[in-house]
């Protein structure tokens, strides 16, 4: 069972969190710090799993992590999972973002949470993985989201609250170091 | 109010802050903001509210006065609403608190809604954080859907029903035709499930090329990986299921593709359910084949898998493992830390004694080089194996003085005892050892263990140092001088221990009987008589009043020790005697307690009582036994110890102590809270210890009872004590 899912970045700042397992706001917060310390210190070229760390779940365990240009994609598990499927997972769950938001970074996962978190819905659900076919979850997330445009553009007096996936002109242009590359 | 702006506003905004005080200014006139604007009760707003308060919640700000409104949401009829609504359930609501089941009849009318997606939203919601009051109340709905034809709703339903039956297990029953069909298209009993899977899986491989799931050219693979945990799950204890698996097994293993992750994520599933199941040791070969051979790949996770599932194996499938065993020693030098440890661990499961020298000339390398953190854990898998497989006892003294020059200090304080002991034992060594031991104080003084167990040393063979009668290497010339030279300057320097500094007295005493000039050692001895630490001094004098007034007994308490067998029981006292410390208590004309101890002797009479005062205890004796009584009372609970020693000449054996007090009597009821019973110490000697609660101690009755065996027929004691005098209390 996957226990939460954690996105920060190279600073430690949360992207996006996903706790599958009920823990106080303190206590999500002082996760993310310690994830965070113990996945900053690992040099780039030591293995992706990591044990230690006391706070998640005790002893069974391990954090299974990538790390994509400015981004950590952490991955708390236990010992049901495993960790080259965990690794594989992390690797579907990016290329999906990557066709949703058509050439992914950091900025987009900022000012779009709230899609990365359907997108990801698609993927995990309750802690067990719900669907691993990219094409399926990308078409079914298009589907909710037209299904969402069409409301908002029925109702005269609604305004738009939330952006279509689509880049948007206003953005400003991304560096290429600052896109996530999938390998 | 002007409307509330819009998320990407308020990122925009955030972003600008530049110290974490400016941050939380903005998010608290935010959350004014939006407080209001929720007082308001604007539908139309609320979802962008909702989608802010989500973002806050994210940084760490307390977001719980959304809860309500989430709930709102999801109970408005726009799936933009609902959307956001679930999702603000899922991350700021949990089931401890008892608004959560205010969502019940929401989620109960959305799982039958019109709309996909919407039944979509409501299953992630149940499935993520639905409580067993939720659970129960809806798991009609949920087995309802399980029928479902909609393949996008059916994968949801199923995670939901796995969710719930975690919460509530008595339900799983419920659910068992429907998965049964899930999996097949007729209803057949769980014996037919495993040809099934293995069919399934069968076709997965075979059927070549399939665009729509396939992950760098292997068809589905999650869905290969997650059947074969199945079979490894109902192989597990069923022999007939895993026969049925062999064959498949091995036609997985041989024709997945390795040069992507995918396929060897597959192969390590397989080989984990080889491992799990009853299979065929060519089967397990072959497992433990593949593994060898991650360990080569550069994928550094691969290698780090493999470490792991070797680590696993290694116990039941020995023989195989050693074949790697040149790879696993290679992962020793390997830069990564995780890869390193799993590495040592797997090196010391594998040492044995064909193996032991060249095993353990790596293993010394990879302890003069490795992280600190690592040392200790190393050092003694080291002791360990030598002790278990040394080929020869230099070689043992060899390898030990190894460990002790170049990680002396991360060696964990029981070694100290346990060389000693080895060292004691191999008497035709002992010249060689002190010599080496010798040689590297001169070098080093800083490592407290390599100290001490050296003081020992030259203290116990000194007169073999200075004679020069070491025949496996060239004897060294030292004087008496130096020798005392060295001991005196680990008592001075800043370097050693407390604990190190009592060793190198005692040793420098012990010189005494072995060397010929004792004026030097006297003027020693007297010197730290005054001094500040208390053990020191304590020492000190003792060994001063020994040259004054017991020079007589002098050469007899510091002889030579004498061979220590390794005894199974450990009372504190046993740890003092391994020490090899003679305490010659010179204050009272007892004896001094016996060093050796050996194991299981209940044997003649031996009236010894360590430390026993016998004038305020009470005593009485039964037919075979000498009862000493002294209490201790407590307010709350009196504690009663009990001595019993053996008093016929034959030895008992199936001993058992029991003590009963009246419960309730006038005047004085009490009750047993504890007995203890203390290991046997020496011959026919055990302490007692009764716990209990009385109002009145002197007026208590206790009877006891002793059983055991003597001259090979039962014997029953019975003792009871009427009153306790105050003279036994403390």
């Amino acid at each position: 069972m996957i226990k939460a899912i954690l996105i920060f970045n190279n600073h430690g700042k949360p992207r996006l969190i996903r706790f599958y397992q009920y823990f106080t706001e303190d206590m999500q917060q002082q996760i993310i710090r310690e994830t965070f310390h113990l996945v900053s210190k690992r040099d780039d070229n030591v293995c992706n799993f990591l044990e230690g760390g006391s706070l998640i779940g005790g002893s069974d365990y391990k954090l299974i992590y990538r790390h994509y240009a400015t981004l950590y994609f952490v991955f708390c598990v236990d010992s049901s999972e495993s960790e080259l499927g965990i690794l594989d997972l992390i690797q579907v769950f990016v290329e999906t973002l990557d066709k949703c938001f058509e050439n992914v970074c950091e900025l987009d996962l900022i000012f779009h949470m709230d899609k990365v978190h359907y997108i990801l819905q698609e993927v995990v659900m309750g802690g067990m993985v719900l669907e691993t076919n990219m094409n399926e979850i990308v078409a079914q997330v298009e589907v909710q989201n037209r299904l969402e445009k069409s409301e908002v553009l029925n109702c005269l007096f609604c305004h738009v609250n939330s952006s279509p996936i689509n880049r948007e002109a206003t953005k400003p242009a991304v560096p290429d170091q600052h896109r996530l590359r999938p390998l | 109010m002007p409307a509330p702006i819009r998320l990407r506003e308020l990122i925009r905004t955030i972003r600008t802050a530049r110290t974490q005080a400016e941050e939380r200014e903005m998010i608290q006139k935010e959350c004014a903001a939006i407080r209001s604007s929720f007082r308001e009760e604007d539908n139309t707003y609320r979802c962008r509210n909702v989608a802010k308060l989500l973002y806050m919640h994210m940084l760490g700000y307390p977001a719980h006065f959304g809860q309500l409104e989430c709930l709102k949401l999801i109970a408005s009829q726009k799936f933009t609403d609902k959307r956001i609504g679930y999702l603000g359930a899922m991350l700021l609501l949990d089931e401890r608190q008892d608004v959560h089941l205010l969502m019940t009849n929401c989620i109960k009318n959305d799982l039958n809604h019109s709309t996909q997606y919407v039944q979509g939203l409501a299953l992630c919601t149940l499935g993520c954080m639905g409580s067993s009051e939720m659970c129960r109340d809806l798991a009609g709905e949920v087995e309802k859907l399980l029928k479902t034809s909609n393949s996008y709703l059916r994968k949801k339903v199923t995670l939901c029903a796995v969710h719930v039956i975690r919460k509530v297990p008595e339900l799983m029953e419920m659910f068992l035709p429907a998965t049964k069909n899930l999996l097949s298209e007729k209803n057949h009993g769980e014996c037919e499930l495993v040809p099934q899977l293995v069919r399934i899986l069968k076709n997965l491989i075979m059927s070549g090329y399939s665009p729509e799931h396939d992950v760098s050219g292997i068809s589905d693979p999650f869905l290969q990986v997650r059947i074969l945990r199945l079979l490894r799950i109902l192989g597990k204890s069923d022999d007939d299921s895993s026969e049925a698996m062999n064959d498949i097994l091995a036609q997985v293993a041989t024709n997945t593709e390795t040069s992507k992750n995918v396929g060897n994520a597959i192969l390590y599933e397989t080989v984990l359910t080889i491992m799990d199941i009853k299979s065929e040791s060519g089967l397990r070969v072959l497992a433990i084949n593949i593994l060898g051979r991650f360990l080569l790949n550069n994928d550094k996770n691969i290698r780090y898998v493999a470490l792991t599932s070797l680590l696993k194996t290694v116990q039941t499938d020995h023989n195989a493992v050693q074949r790697h065993r040149s790879t696993i020693v290679d992962c020793l030098k390997d830069l990564d830390v995780s890869i390193k440890r799993r590495a040592m661990e797997l090196s010391f499961a594998l040492v044995n004694g064909n193996n032991i020298r060249g095993m353990m000339k790596e293993l010394l390398y990879f302890l003069d080089s490795c992280d600190p953190e690592f040392k200790a854990d190393c050092a003694s898998g080291v002791f360990l194996a030598a002790e278990k497989y040394a080929p020869s006892k230099r070689w043992h003294i060899d390898t030990i003085m190894r460990v002790l020059t170049t990680a002396g200090s991360y060696v964990r304080d029981d070694s100290v005892p346990n060389l000693i002991q080895l060292i004691t034992n191999s008497v035709e060594m002992h010249a060689y050892t002190v010599q080496r031991l010798y040689k590297a104080l001169l070098d080093d003084i800083s490592q407290q263990p390599l100290v001490q167990v050296a003081s020992w040393c030259i203290g116990e063979y000194g007169d073999l140092l200075v004679s020069g009668q070491c025949e496996e290497e060239e004897p060294i010339q030292v004087t008496e001088d130096e020798v005392l030279d060295v001991l005196e300057g680990l008592l001075v320097s800043n370097l050693s221990a407390a604990v190190t500094r009592g060793y190198s007295l005692t040793a420098i005493m012990k010189l005494s009987t072995r060397f010929s000039g004792v004026n030097r050692i006297k003027k020693v001895v007297s010197i730290y008589g005054s001094s500040i630490d208390v053990e020191l001094q304590q020492r000190a004098v003792e060994y001063n009043a020994l040259f004054k007034k017991y020079d007589h007994m002098r050469p007899a308490l510091l002889e030579r020790m004498p061979i220590m067998e390794k005894s199974a029981s450990n009372g504190p006292t046993e740890i003092v005697q391994t020490n090899g410390e003679t305490e010659p208590s010179v204050v009272d004309s007892k004896h001094p307690p016996p060093v050796s101890q050996p194991a299981n002797q209940v044997g003649a009479l031996l009236h010894l009582f360590l430390n026993l005062d016998l004038h305020d205890t009470f005593g009485m004796r039964s037919n075979s036994f000498d009862l000493f009584f002294r209490a201790n009372p407590n307010p709350n609970v009196a504690v009663i110890t009990i001595h019993a020693s053996n008093s016929t000449e034959a030895d008992m054996t199936d001993f058992v102590f029991q003590a009963a007090v009246p419960k309730v009597s006038r005047p004085n009821p009490a009750q047993i809270i504890k007995c203890l019973c203390f290991e046997v110490l020496i011959h026919g000697f055990g302490v007692f210890c009764v716990g209990l609660q009385c109002d009145f101690l002197f007026s208590l009755r206790m009877r006891i009872k002793l059983t055991y065996t003597l001259k090979g027929s039962p014997v029953q004691d019975l003792a009871e004590v009427n009153n306790f005098p105050p003279q036994s209390w403390q």
